[in-house]
Order: structure tokens, then C-alpha cells, then sequence
């Protein structure tokens, strides 16, 4: 059998993985939802056509959006996650023994249901008595929110979909007013490489940068997103991330990560001429 | 409805046309779009293949025997009218030709001021004399509202010779008139009784939506179908009564409407018949459950007023379209129209119109539920950001006209320009308003005065865009010599 699942990172280039079975294909309220099986990267989640996340790869993401903020500031007490209906922004979350609370928004029941089912190791803390799960719009959500998280993590699908409004201004806006006077707020920031992603990328971080008196941008290797070049940002009322970073205490924590660790996130923000020129682009732009 | 609503004879007549795979030697001379790359690539090859010229197949507008006719026949079905003329030129032609067909020169028609400017302009078209009622004016929200039934039958023993009478409905707020009382009293005194629907489609379609024009019994009425109905811009109809003879009004219509109307307008307006006819009431329960929904999550916000159904008082205000998202923004320290840039500017988001003291969210089946979040999210930001004192704001949008001549006197008479300051005490000749809503402050005809002055003045300074004067900024302004 020869079965392939691709999709366009631009308009010439396409990604494209062998399938060796399809084990689940719904159609939700909101989203097309699937997932594949494969040799090269065992299990994987698409929504609409795109690719989320897989077995193989999931790691990085997932450590990159959760261990960065929860370093810079370990005493973090109170987690807002939105969109990451897969789980495993709360898999990474659940490990640090200090948080207390986290809440996840994720506006598609049936992604959790489907993760749930099919990506077990990923989806393996939604019995985490810390965690509560509202199925409603991230945007709707927050809105509400005041002075109340330390830190919100914006795991979102790309600006084209439902997680559209997940990048605009009003969205980081309201962030900022539910997140507490250090409140460090961290969102998957598009890739700065093909042109719509970068437009979207630079869009988001001008918004950011328009609402936080901090807004910094970091990297990360993800092989299966377009380009592989993958990116976030990190905006934050109090807290920088490298000045007031301090890697031996993370250390002290115990918790061992494949692709993080304390040099990896200096590193992580020291970003390409272009790309820091398309950054400080828009920066000046208010 | 009587007659097949599931047809669309124009755009049946198109299909069967493209099938057929005629060989064009007529215009457009685009010829399908092959003579015209650039803009077939940009607005896409089904698009020009349907931008054709009348034909037999495809009846004439000007004088329709059959697709047309058979079109604007299913469309007086659906609207409830004796019949529907199909408007090529905006809701504006509509309006003129309801004018035109209602009063010649010297003869009167009684309105509201808060008409359109397209009324006033058909009656420099036409010479006819406008009597104004004045709206009352809801003071907390600074908008003009309804005209009160005892004004209009005051206006009616002042002005027994006057043709007919004009009402809103609804306003671009959203308030109707008490329509079924002042249509039988227009009656009553041998008046026509003419109806701008710009903002009212959807009451043809939807439940517990106020009562429209048709149904009240009104001679004439124009429906902007490509506002709440779902067609192309500048599509639009013309709806006449039973008693109105359809032959006579086409006359006054072909006056002034092109000869070459467009099949692409012509066509949206078939399919979005069909599709409200057909599934109207569901499309107008979700936009008035959208509009409620949002009213809610707005009002919970705080300082913003989503006013809707409650504000109804029998008279001025004697029915609200609940579909209409008006959201008062004074007691957010900010005028209408700058809550409508900032929404621009810093968040992507386009609505329908500020004034003063309000803005409007246009709601339609094209809205999704995250869409409203967004506004709403946006308008939470918008109070945190920026919230201040509103003194000194101000609010009161409506100023009682003094008319000193006719639209179409003091439109031709001899003129000069004067800058806005000197302006006090004379005739103006032109129009002067905020656009969107397009509603005059100052139209052709009227005395300028002092609080004039200050609120064109006022209205500039907040951002707003005003057109109607010659002088593109509206510093100086044409009065009659």
C-alpha cells in the first residue's frame, strides 16, 4: 500500500509522510480531525488538513512552550493553557510540583476525545486533579480574567482557523489584564521562514509587543512544521527572559527533558539576522 | 407565497446561456473576460463569463418580457408585493424613483429629517417640497428616533395638498415608526405612503421582526437587498403595493436607470430571493440570536449600552429591529466615532458606522460566533485602555432645520462660498454629513445657525468623515447669494 499524507508548507513545497493506516477521521463542529499512523513518525494529530503534532517530534514543542516561562519564573502557582487540547502542554505542566491550578480552554471537545483515544502518552494528565477543562473560545475565556494567571500559555492551531482570534490584539490584550503583575504569557508563534507564516509571525509579535512591556521571541527544531524552523514568543510584564533567568535553580527541580536544558534556552533566543530583522520590523510600528 | 420560490429564472437563463456556448459579437467587449486578462485573474473567469449584455434569452431591464419579469414577479411573491422592481443602481435608485413618481415640482411630500441623503437629492431632482416632521430624540443616546404619529397628522392639517409621506423603516439604528397607523392615516387623506427599507430586508423574512412596509400597506417601498439580504453592492428593489400601477412607475424608473444593467447584480438579486424565500426564517433566528448574544456579552462589559427592544415606547420608538447591534459608547468617555477607528486601526475590525455617541455593528448571516468574540474582546480592551471622563462630550446629534427654500431652489440659485465660520444666518445650497450615515446635517435649502457650526465643527474634530460640500474639507461651504 502505498499511502501518504501531505501537506503544502508553501506554495511549492510540500510535506509528506507514508501512512501505514488511518485510525480515526471526524468531522467536529468546528474542525476536520484526524490522525495517522506512520513509520517514520508513529502517530500523528491533523486538524483541517494541518499537521499538529506527532509521536516523534512532539517532545519539543511541548517542552519548548512549557519549561522556558516555567524557568525564568519557578514560583508560577496559577497556569492558564489555551487551545492544547492534545495534552501535552498539561503532560509538561503536571510535572512541576509547585503549580497549583491549571486551567485549560479548549474550544473543540472532540480534539480531547480523539487525543484521548488515540494519542494516550500525550494525552496522559487530563486526570490531574490540578486541571480544569472548559470547552469554550480562548478569546471568550480570558476576556473574563483579571489579574489571575502567572503565567498563559497560547498553544494555538495557525491564524487561519478556528484558532484565528488567538492572534489578534484584543486576544493579547486581555492576557495581559488576566495575567497577575509578573505574569509571563508564551504563545507558538508561526515560523519565520515562507511567506505566510512570516507575515502571520510578525503580525503576532507587533500585537504583543503592543500589549507587554516585554515581548521576546525564541526557537525551536520541529521537523514536521514548515520549514522546521519553529518559533515563540515570550512576553511578560516583570520578567526578562535571559537577565532574570536562573538555570541552576530549573536544575535543582529534577525534571529531565529530552530537548531542553539551561544553555539550550540562552541559546534558544539568540535568533538569525533575518530573523531578528523581520522582528524589529515591526517593532517600531505602533 | 404563491409561486415556486426554489426557481431562479435569471440565473437559470444565464446557465443556459453558457451551456449553449454562444459566440460573442456584442458587448462587453471584455468577450467572457478573454479580452481582459488582468481582471479575469483578479475577479475570477465565472465572474466576467457572466457579465453579459441584454439579449433576447436574457429579457432587457429597461422593459422586461421574460426572465425579468418572470424574476421580479417570484420576488413580489416573496416580499408580499404587487410588484418588485429589480434596481440596478443602488437602494438610492429606489429612493429617486419613489420620489420622482410621488411628487413633481412644487408638490409636497412629509418626512422625517433623518432621511437619507438620496431623498433630498431626488427632490432637487424633481423640485419637490419637503415638510419636515422632526424625530423625537432620545437624549441618553443622541439619536433622532421615529416620527410620533400626533406629529405626522399635525404635519398632515398643516399640509392637506401633500402627496405623500416618508417614513424610516426602520432607522439605521433600528427604530420604526408606528408604520400601519401612518400608512392608513396617508390614506386616509389621499397621500401616498412611501417607505426607505434600506435597513429593513429582513423583516420580509424573519419572525417576531418588526412589521414591514408591504405588510402595512404602503404604496412603495425600497429594500436594499445587498444589506441584510445577501446580494451584490448596489443591487437593490423597488416594491409597489397593489394599488400602484407597475407600467407608470417603470416610466419614472427608466428615466434614469441605465440601459445596460448588469446581469452579475441583476442575477445576485434572483439567487438571494430564492435563498430567503426559501430559508429566511432560519438565516434571521441565528442573526438575531448572534445580535442578542453579543448585545449580552457587550452590556456585561460595563459603560457600553447595546440597546435593543427595550427601549421601545409606543410611539418614536414604536417597534426595534433586533438584529441591529447599535452600541451606545458615552459613558466610555469616547465618541462613537473614535471607538470605530480605534477598532480599525488597532484591532482589524471594520463596522458599520460611529457617530457621536453610538456606533453599529453590522450583523448578518455571514457572522460567525468567534467573530463576535472578537468585538466583544476588542470593546473589553478598547474601556480598559481608554475609558475617561465624559464630560464635555457631546451627545446631542439632532438639530431642528430651518428651511428657507427648496432642495432644488437653493441648489441652483446663484451661490458663493463662504468659510464655515462666516457661515451663520445664510442659506446653505449643498449638502453637509457625516457618511456613514449619510443622514444631512445641513442639506440644501437651510438656514445655517450657530449650533450648526459647532457641531460640523465638533464632528471634524473627532475624526468624523464628512462629505456633501464642494470644499473637500468642509472649511468653507456654498450659500445661496
Amino acid at each position: 500500500m502505498d499511502l501518504w499524507f501531505s501537506e503544502f508548507h508553501a506554495k511549492g513545497v510540500k510535506l509528506s509522510i507514508k501512512i501505514t493506516k488511518q485510525l480515526c477521521s471526524v468531522q467536529s463542529d468546528f474542525q476536520q480531525i484526524d490522525v495517522f499512523d506512520s513509520e517514520e513518525f508513529g502517530k500523528f494529530l491533523t486538524l483541517d488538513g494541518y499537521m499538529m503534532l506527532t509521536e516523534r517530534d512532539e517532545f519539543i514543542y511541548h517542552e519548548m512552550i512549557t519549561h522556558v516561562p516555567m524557568a525564568v519564573n519557578p514560583d508560577i502557582k496559577k497556569v492558564l493553557v489555551i487551545g492544547a487540547g492534545d495534552g501535552g502542554a498539561v503532560r509538561e505542566l503536571a510535572r512541576y510540583k509547585t503549580i497549583e491550578k491549571i486551567d485549560l480552554v479548549e474550544i473543540d471537545e472532540k480534539v480531547v476525545e480523539v487525543c484521548k483515544e488515540y494519542l494516550p502518552d500525550i494525552a496522559c494528565c487530563f486526570d490531574d486533579p490540578r486541571l480544569t477543562v472548559y470547552y469554550q473560545d480562548g478569546l471568550k475565556f480570558v476576556r473574563r480574567c483579571e489579574n489571575e494567571y502567572d503565567l498563559i500559555i497560547v498553544d494555538s492551531t495557525d491564524p487561519f482557523g478556528p484558532g484565528e482570534g488567538l492572534f489578534t490584539k484584543e486576544f493579547y490584550g486581555n492576557c495581559c489584564k488576566a495575567l497577575t503583575k509578573d505574569g509571563i504569557m508564551v504563545n507558538q508563534c508561526e515560523s519565520p521562514f515562507y511567506q505566510e507564516d512570516r507575515v502571520a509571525m510578525q503580525r503576532a509579535h507587533k500585537r504583543i509587543v503592543e500589549s507587554f512591556p516585554i515581548s521576546k521571541v525564541y526557537q525551536a527544531h520541529i521537523p514536521t512544521y514548515p520549514s522546521g524552523h519553529w518559533l515563540f514568543g515570550f512576553a511578560s510584564k516583570l520578567f526578562h527572559p535571559i537577565k532574570d533567568y536562573d538555570g541552576k535553580r530549573w536544575q535543582e527541580l529534577g525534571i529531565s527533558t529530552r530537548y531542553y536544558n539551561p544553555q539550550l534556552h540562552i541559546g534558544a533566543f539568540a535568533l538569525p539576522n533575518y530573523v531578528q530583522e523581520l522582528l524589529e520590523n515591526v517593532e517600531g510600528i505602533v | 407565497m404563491k409561486l415556486d420560490q426554489n426557481r431562479a429564472p435569471i440565473k437559470e437563463a444565464l446557465e443556459e446561456l453558457q451551456n449553449n456556448r454562444v459566440v460573442p459579437f456584442d458587448v462587453p467587449g471584455h468577450k467572457r473576460g478573454k479580452g481582459n486578462p488582468e481582471l479575469t485573474d483578479f475577479l475570477g473567469k465565472r465572474c466576467m463569463s457572466l457579465d453579459v449584455n441584454s439579449m433576447r434569452p436574457l429579457d432587457n431591464l429597461c422593459h422586461p418580457v421574460s426572465v425579468i419579469k418572470e424574476a421580479e414577479e417570484l420576488a413580489a411573491d416573496a416580499f408580499g408585493a404587487g410588484y418588485a422592481f429589480f434596481m440596478v443602481g443602488g437602494t438610492t435608485s429606489a429612493v429617486q424613483a419613489m420620489v420622482l413618481f410621488a411628487a413633481k415640482r412644487g408638490e409636497k411630500i412629509i418626512l422625517p429629517r433623518n432621511v437619507h441623503r438620496s431623498v433630498i437629492n431626488a427632490m432637487v431632482l424633481s423640485g419637490a417640497v419637503p415638510v419636515y416632521v422632526n424625530p423625537a430624540v432620545d437624549k441618553r443616546l443622541g439619536i433622532s428616533l421615529g416620527m410620533s404619529v400626533s406629529d405626522v397628522e399635525t404635519a398632515i392639517k398643516e399640509n392637506p395638498d401633500a402627496k405623500a409621506i416618508l417614513v424610516n423603516n426602520p432607522t439605521y439604528y433600528g427604530i420604526c415608526s408606528d408604520i400601519k397607523k401612518i400608512t392608513d392615516l396617508a390614506h386616509s387623506h389621499n397621500m401616498l405612503m412611501l417607505a426607505d427599507e434600506a435597513h429593513g430586508t429582513h423583516f420580509y423574512f424573519g419572525e417576531d421582526l418588526p412589521l414591514s412596509a408591504m405588510s402595512a400597506g404602503a404604496d412603495m417601498a425600497a429594500v436594499s437587498m445587498h444589506k441584510s439580504g445577501g446580494s451584490l453592492t448596489q443591487s437593490s428593489f423597488l416594491l409597489t403595493g397593489q394599488n400602484i400601477n407597475p407600467a407608470s412607475v417603470r416610466q419614472i424608473i427608466n428615466l434614469t436607470q441605465t440601459t445596460s444593467g448588469s446581469y452579475l447584480f441583476m442575477s445576485s438579486l434572483d439567487i438571494s430571493r430564492q435563498n430567503l424565500a426559501v430559508k429566511g426564517r432560519e438565516i434571521f433566528r441565528r442573526v438575531c440570536s448572534l445580535a442578542e448574544y453579543a448585545r449580552e456579552e457587550i452590556n456585561r462589559i460595563g459603560d457600553y449600552y447595546a440597546y435593543s427592544r427595550e427601549i421601545i415606547n409606543g410611539d418614536s420608538i414604536y417597534d426595534f429591529d433586533a438584529t441591529k447591534l447599535s452600541i451606545n459608547t458615552i459613558d466610555v468617555g469616547l465618541a462613537g466615532i473614535e471607538v470605530y477607528d480605534i477598532l480599525r486601526d488597532d484591532y482589524d475590525i471594520q463596522i458599520e458606522f460611529g457617530d457621536m455617541g453610538n456606533i453599529l455593528a453590522y450583523i448578518s448571516v455571514g457572522d460567525r460566533e468567534r467573530d463576535i468574540e472578537r468585538l466583544v474582546g476588542a470593546l473589553s480592551e478598547i474601556r480598559r485602555r481608554y475609558k475617561k471622563d465624559k464630560s464635555g462630550m457631546l451627545i446631542s446629534e439632532y438639530i431642528s432645520p430651518a428651511v428657507e427654500m427648496t432642495p432644488q431652489e437653493a441648489f441652483y440659485a446663484e451661490k458663493e462660498s463662504v468659510p464655515l465660520e462666516d457661515s451663520e444666518g445664510r442659506i446653505c445650497s449643498e449638502f453637509v454629513m457625516c457618511y456613514p450615515p449619510g443622514i444631512p446635517i445641513l442639506s440644501p435649502g437651510e438656514r445655517i445657525t450657530n449650533d450648526i457650526i459647532r457641531y460640523i465643527k465638533y464632528a471634524k474634530e473627532k475624526g468624523c468623515f464628512l462629505t456633501g460640500a464642494e470644499d473637500m474639507n468642509t472649511d468653507r461651504l456654498n450659500v445661496t447669494r
